[in-house]
């Protein structure tokens, strides 16, 4: 089995699982953003009365972080009362960060455990050795009431990376290639796992990357096999090391793809679909905004890297620059390492730990005719505001060295 | 169940749930307003010239990108009598079931030709697409799906079942 199968086959009390068969599974970890409080409207249609296991259960208010509108603001006020009935007492609230960091940091995720969130970038968590999947807002009013969920084991897909990164590279090229090449629908409903000698030397936030971006492809869950590096990572959060579940040395993989990344150089997702993918162009893009943050692209290690890139320089003139740390915490070290004071006084503009603009929703929307370069996976029309706007998808090197030049630039060209 | 016909609306590969349903409107909870802004990212119009009934084809990946479940609150909502397409998103084919609304995987599309404004029956317990002259099969959906859909979404039986709803 692989040890998603064998993560499933526990949580469903089942000796053993195989791909195609349904299961239902007791959920561990729960999360539900702000986004939805339709997951409350379905709670009550599908006759719910109490929350199942308010301990395993989770609100982040992270997409309109602080409310943005009237509206936002009365939502988030119902789904407060909400968290207070039904003695949830993880209520993560404006300013504490994305959910998956958010989880993160609280030492609620790590290898083994099954993680439900109401949105799909939850296959981040997956680096962490979670069997972590995103859902709509009806199938997470289920967890909540029965504390389970079912689902289909899916096939796994091996993406093999293997050499040493270039300068200037980031897993964000890396990912960005990989769908480039197997484009938007290679993964649906399989599991995507990512392995080799770049992923064995990889820092744990640049795996996150990696699992992040699984669902560009349609990957209903991210894996990479846990290690020192990610017990490391989440010794800090306090989470207790314990058995780790492996796959077995027979496992049948879907299928087995393999990239060497000496080959590859920055690249970035042309405006309108993610897996259209190059390498920095030559002309000259002018670009408007600049955007480092989100689940995919704010961690410390993206504002770090930004910070090195600006330091003791300014932002090019005529180029909006804006900051969103992906948690308080990562604001908090970013802070006393000085990357924020390196970014201010190079013309950065910050604003609350959360999604940011990422989703169109606020705090840096994009007009017509406006080209934004973003850290963020989608540049989908009409993603971070006008449908006439522009996004291209790069690396925090390449967003920082952006900003910079005033024009879509490499960082191996500075 | 009733064989499905209407006018039908046709949409490309990887039509993702901002296009189906603009981040900008997230916030709203009312169904019948969700409605009024569905597939609003791929054509404006959809919404004030779409009929009950009427049939969205997709290509591939229908529904990709985010989990918001306003994408298919706003298709059942606005009274889509089905989503046929090449292959579906994951998410949202779960929410789609959720909520009763019917979701049709026909890999097999490109054999009708369509340009979209033609009229089309769908016969989801034969498993037939039936539409500009041609005819397309598909392998029908499972039992407990059917139920479901029947039902208007999982709700009622979920009261009912319990997790067992979902057989």
């Amino acid at each position: 089995m692989h040890a998603l199968e064998k993560i499933l086959s526990r949580a469903s009390g089942k000796e053993r699982v195989s791909a195609g068969e349904i299961v239902m599974a007791d959920v561990d970890v729960a999360e539900v953003n702000d986004l939805y409080l339709q997951v409350v409207r379905s709670f009550y249609e599908l006759g719910g009365k109490r929350v199942a296991r308010p301990d395993h259960t989770n609100f982040v208010f992270d997409h309109y972080s602080p409310a943005s509108t009237i509206k936002a603001a009365e939502n988030q006020k119902v789904m407060r009362e909400f968290c207070q009935l039904m003695d949830i007492k993880n209520l993560f609230d404006i300013g504490e960060g994305i959910c998956h960091q958010v989880l993160t940091e609280s030492g609620l995720v790590g290898p083994g455990k099954i993680v439900v969130e109401t949105d799909s970038h939850t296959t981040t968590l997956g680096s962490l050795g979670a069997f972590a999947t995103g859902v709509g807002a009806t199938d997470m009013a289920v967890i909540l009431i029965s504390g389970k969920l079912w689902f289909k084991v899916p096939k796994v897909i091996r993406i093999v990376l293997e050499g040493k990164l270039n300068e200037g590279v980031m897993a964000k090229d890396i990912i960005l290639h990989v769908i480039g090449d197997l484009k938007q629908d290679a993964a649906i409903y399989k599991a995507v796992e990512f392995s080799g000698e770049c992923v064995q030397e990889m820092p744990q936030e640049e795996r996150m990357v990696l699992c992040n971006m699984a669902v560009e492809m349609g990957a209903k869950t991210a894996y990479i096999a846990p290690d020192e590096i990610t017990l490391d990572y989440l010794a800090r959060f306090g989470w207790e090391k314990g058995e780790i579940l492996t796959t077995d040395l027979d496992y049948d993989y879907d299928s087995i793809i393999e990239y060497d990344i000496s080959t590859i150089r920055p690249k970035v997702a042309l405006p309108g679909s993610v897996d259209n993918v190059s390498e920095i162009p030559s002309e000259n893009i002018r670009i408007d905004q600049v955007f480092l943050g989100t689940c995919t692209g704010g961690r410390l290690n993206d504002i770090r890297v930004a910070a090195e890139i600006l330091k003791g320089r300014k932002v090019a003139p005529g180029t909006r620059f804006v900051v969103i740390p992906a948690s308080k915490m990562v604001f908090h070290d970013a802070l006393k390492a000085g990357y924020i004071d390196t970014l201010l006084s190079a013309g950065a503009v910050f604003s609350t730990p959360g999604c940011g603009p990422c989703l169109g929703a606020h705090e840096g929307v994009i007009a017509a005719g406006e080209r934004c370069v973003s850290t963020s996976s989608r540049n989908f029309p009409g993603r971070m505001g006008s449908t006439d706007a522009e996004i291209y998808i790069v690396s925090p090197a390449t967003a920082a060295a952006t900003a910079l030049n005033g024009s879509l630039c490499s960082p191996d060209s500075l | 169940m009733e064989v499905i016909k209407g006018k039908v609306f046709i949409f490309g590969n990887n039509i993702d749930t901002d296009q189906i349903y603009p981040g900008r409107y997230i916030e709203l909870t009312d169904h019948e307003e969700i409605a009024t802004h569905v597939m609003e990212g791929a054509d404006p119009s959809f919404s004030s010239s779409v009929k009950p009934g009427d049939i969205v084809v997709g290509g591939k990946n229908f529904g990709c990108g985010s989990s918001r479940e306003h994408a298919v609150i706003g298709l059942k909502n606005a009274k889509v009598g089905a989503v046929v397409a090449k292959s579906f998103a994951r998410i949202f084919f779960r929410n789609a079931i959720n909520h009763g609304l019917v979701v049709i995987e026909a890999p097999n599309l490109d054999d009708l030709s369509l340009k979209g404004g033609e009229y089309a029956k769908l016969d989801v317990l034969k498993g037939e697409f039936i539409s500009g002259g041609g005819k397309i099969t598909f392998p029908p959906l499972p039992v407990n799906v059917i139920e479901i859909i029947e039902a208007g979404g999982i709700f009622s039986l979920f009261k009912t079942k319990g997790v067992s709803a979902f057989g």
